[in-house]
């Protein structure tokens, strides 16, 4: 008996749908098998990840509030990842969004309101696209390999972060510590329900999926991105420019994953300090490919990994491990979508041996 | 033939599935010690498969193979080799950046001394006459002498059996008749060949028996020099063949297509550079590049369409407008439609529908984008129109690109270009591996849109058809191409030594046709 992977006729639908799904149960039960194995309650782990911030109403804001900036970065992403553009760099763009933000935020003083948070979010999305514009320009001119430029570029930001909050940017009445002053209370994104901390960027994230949904499956520009990622040669048949799609998707990813970075500082944290960088940038990436790099599916997908961020924290708490499992199981999901990628395309078949014995082959 | 009655390899009853498609059934014949065996067959009636099985890459699912009279199973390439099986391929593998000697030192199996294993190489040349310098670099080599390489490399293993796989596809008419002096040489020798083509002529000239294959199925076995080309091609399409119908007399008007000095650089170290292309197409023209594969065609096509742009802005004008320096989607607009050599991820997206495939070239043309959103009804609407008049088999505008056969996907992306209604249509290899009904219909569609004073550029390795086809021929050797001339007054021998170019073996040639060669060199 044998097993084959054998081409499908055509790709199929099903195995779309199923293998996230799989991805999610198949880090579930190896979560439990390891975590028994090291002598810990895997079951109990597994379900305080997975299931109780669903459970319990009261961890639902969180999930949220953390899902939000996934779902931004992870649509930005994945529009790169179709055109077959690697954007690892969304971290740093995250944190030049945010820097921009708190950049107008600084400069306006006490003032506040909706022309001015409109502006921060406008700066983080101008911020966001800046620090995309180097890898594309190196890309496009000098063909440098985006992933590497992109992904060193995030430490650059890092940089950037620790020189303006331990520097310029400075609260005068922190006691020295390297951060930002708060935000005023009117620089701040407005509350969506009260006594919550779900804040306007959720409603952005809800929506945005569906805009983006709209763009990739019905306008030319979604077309091109299609195409490009599909066969890079047909879409110059076409007459789509690929040094212009390459410009657009690593733009486009900049300037979400500033946008998330402004409406988590304007909205959650309300200062930046060194630990402003929290790896979104990163998990998006995740989110981008557990959500088939379809718009509706990075909804989902970043409300599952969310899920997973506010789970490890209970965890710690109940069962005493790290919150950094939470990590584990993200890792270990996306190796499981990569994976099972392969039965999109091909199936699995199980072959009995041919019924002719081999002879041997010397027949002189 | 030997007097031998045991057979050197007898197939029984082979059968081999693949996912939808039965690609042999009960597939059974015999090739005789010194036998040079046809096995002839449209693309996709399953002649690859089948000698795929003999060599070992594939197993059969059913039937068995019989050699020298004993039952065997081949299970690797290694092991056919062993046995005494040769084969040459349609694609060659070779390294571009090695020599002669280390591209055969690479592929045997034992490892031999590069001094021994250079004698044997010479002695194998000398005794078949196959002219090869050991020492040059493979990516200075013309196409048959790559071949010659392939040769070689399966002649020192002594073989029983060689199995030639289209090998006369990418050759000048000069280097077929050389290869076939080598073929009959090992024959004579006790050699048996199994000789893979849908070529009946070379058939017919070469070959003692025919096997005749179509969809998966054995046909006949014949004997070619008893049967006529025209009754072997019945068998092989399984109906009467169909004729191109070319109104006499047809008006060519003035000049449309102008293509004046255009030079391209070579996209990658190995590829090839246009060098001062020049031609002229008239309306209701059907102008043919003939030429051997991997001399330019290629760029010619990426050329021509704008996927590759000139800083000439006159290199290529239509009309008087000047495209030179225009995008593909600009000289779409202005009328010159291309298609492609590559059907899959080039001329078409496999994974897309039809309809969206519609969008990829037509959506300028025919207004299928309104304020940047793509009017997904005209689309499926354009799609649907192409299908039926072109008589595509495909369940609708919804399916996918690639579910099509190559045939039917191909009689789409002309019928989508040609329904356009193009000023001027270049394409390449418009009927390469497309079944022979569809063939026909994709010629008479050019045929029509010639007559509706478009001009047409066709670019193609197939002589037959160029010269069936068209009003006027180039060769392109070497991304030079050569002064035009009519297909009415063209002489095959001189069109010949066109395609083998500077490349070609004047020497060898000489040998052939002492007149022509020495035309040709002075």
């Amino acid at each position: 008996m044998r097993i084959k992977l054998e081409k499908r006729p055509e790709p199929s639908t099903l195995m779309a749908f199923a293998t996230p799904i799989a991805s999610v149960l198949l880090t579930m039960a190896i979560g439990v098998i390891v975590f028994d194995a090291l002598g810990i309650k895997g079951e109990k782990a597994v379900i305080d990840i997975f299931l109780t911030p669903l459970l319990s109403s009261y961890k639902w804001q969180d999930v949220a509030v953390k899902a939000a900036p996934l779902i931004i970065i992870a649509l930005g992403l994945s529009i790169g990842n179709r055109a077959q553009v690697w954007n690892i760099g969304a971290e740093g763009q995250y944190i030049i969004g945010a820097l921009a933000a708190a950049g107008v935020g600084i400069a306006a003083g006490g003032a506040g309101g909706g022309i001015i948070i409109t502006l921060m979010i406008l700066a983080g999305i101008l911020g966001g696209t800046f620090w995309a514009v180097f890898p594309a320009f190196l890309k496009t001119r000098l063909n440098v390999n985006e992933i590497l430029t992109s992904l060193m570029l995030t430490y650059v930001a890092l940089q950037v972060l620790g020189y303006l909050v331990g520097g310029p940017w400075k609260d005068p009445n922190g006691r020295n510590f390297p951060a930002t002053a708060p935000l005023h209370a009117d620089q701040t994104l407005p509350i969506l329900f009260p006594s919550t901390t779900v804040h306007l960027g959720v409603a952005i994230a809800i929506v945005l999926p569906f805009v983006f949904w709209l763009i990739m499956s019905r306008s030319v520009f979604g077309f091109q991105i299609r195409v490009v990622g599909s066969a890079p040669d047909a879409a110059r048949h076409g007459g789509f420019d690929a040094k212009q799609t390459i410009w657009l998707s690593l733009l486009i990813g900049g300037g979400m994953a500033g946008l998330a970075g402004a409406l988590e500082f304007a909205g959650s944290l309300k200062a930046i300090n060194l630990g402003f960088p929290s790896g979104y940038g990163f998990t998006a990436i995740i989110v981008s490919f557990l959500g088939r790099l379809n718009p509706i599916g990075c909804l989902i997908a970043g409300i599952v990994l969310a899920v997973t961020y506010v789970g490890g924290q209970v965890a710690q708490t109940t069962v005493h491990i790290p919150n950094s499992t939470a990590g584990i199981f993200q890792a270990m999901m996306l190796f499981f979508i990569l994976a099972s990628d392969i039965l999109i395309r091909y199936r699995v078949r199980f072959i009995g041996s041919p019924k002719v014995s081999a002879l041997p082959a010397a027949g002189e | 033939m030997g007097t031998d009655t045991i057979a050197r390899l007898e197939l029984k009853s082979i059968t081999k599935r693949f996912p939808g498609v039965l690609a042999n059934d009960q597939v059974s014949f015999s090739v005789l010690p010194g036998e040079i065996h046809a096995l002839l067959g449209e693309n996709g009636a399953g002649k690859s498969t089948l000698v795929k099985m003999i060599y070992g890459i594939m197993q059969p699912d059913g039937g068995e193979i019989r050699w020298n009279g004993e039952r065997i199973v081949v299970p690797n390439p290694k092991a056919a080799r062993k046995l005494g099986i040769g084969m040459v391929f349609q694609h060659f593998s070779l390294f571009e950046a090695m020599t002669v000697l280390e591209n055969i030192a690479l592929g045997m199996d034992a490892k031999i001394p590069a001094r021994e294993l250079e004698a044997r190489i010479k002695e194998v040349m000398s005794q078949y006459g196959l002219k090869l310098e050991p020492h040059r670099i493979v990516s200075t080599l013309s196409v048959g002498e790559r071949q010659r390489i392939e040769i070689v490399r399966a002649l020192l293993l002594n073989p029983k059996l060689l199995i030639m796989d289209e090998p006369t596809s990418v050759l000048t008419p000069q280097e077929v008749e050389q290869l076939f002096i080598v073929l009959r040489k090992l024959a004579s020798e006790g050699c048996s060949i199994l000789y893979i083509s849908h070529k009946l002529h070379e058939i017919k000239a070469l070959c003692h028996t025919a096997t005749i294959l179509r969809g998966g199925k054995l046909v006949d076995t014949c004997n070619p020099s008893v049967e006529t080309s025209r009754s072997m091609a019945e068998k092989m399409i399984g109906g009467n063949l169909k004729t191109i119908e070319k109104a006499e007399g047809r008006a060519i008007g003035r000049e449309k297509l102008i293509v004046n000095r255009l030079n391209m650089p070579a996209r990658s170290h190995f590829g090839v550079s246009l060098k001062d292309i020049t031609f002229t197409v008239r309306e209701g023209e059907i102008f043919g590049i003939a030429g051997v594969a991997g001399n330019g065609q290629n760029a010619l096509l990426l050329a021509l369409s704008g996927e590759t742009l000139t800083d000439d802005p006159g290199a290529i004008t239509v009309d008087g407008a000047q495209l030179g320096k225009l995008t593909a989607k600009q000289r779409r607009l202005a009328g010159v439609s291309s298609v492609p050599e590559e059907r899959n991820g080039h001329a078409a997206v496999p994974e897309f529908t039809l309809a969206d495939n519609s969008v990829l070239t037509a959506r300028d043309r025919l207004g299928m984008v309104k304020v940047g959103l793509i009017d997904q009804k005209a689309a499926r609407t354009y799609a649907g129109e192409v299908i039926s008049t072109f008589a595509v088999k495909a369940l609708g505008p919804g399916s996918t690109a690639g579910s099509l056969s190559g045939g039917n996907l191909q009689k789409y992306i002309m019928g989508r270009e040609i329904m356009q209604n193009p000023a001027v249509l270049v394409v390449s290899q418009p009927t390469w591996g497309v079944d022979a009904g569809a063939a026909a219909a994709i010629h008479q569609a050019l045929v029509d849109l010639a007559a509706a004073g478009s001009a047409i550029v066709v670019i193609s390795q197939d002589l037959d058809e160029l010269l069936s086809l068209c009003d006027t021929l180039a060769v392109i050797n070497e991304g030079r191409l050569s002064p035009a001339m009519k297909v009415a007054d063209a002489d095959i021998e001189e069109i010949g030594l066109l395609m083998g170019g500077v490349h070609g073996d004047p020497a060898a040639t000489a040998n052939l046709h002492p007149e022509l060669a020495h035309a040709h060199q002075a």
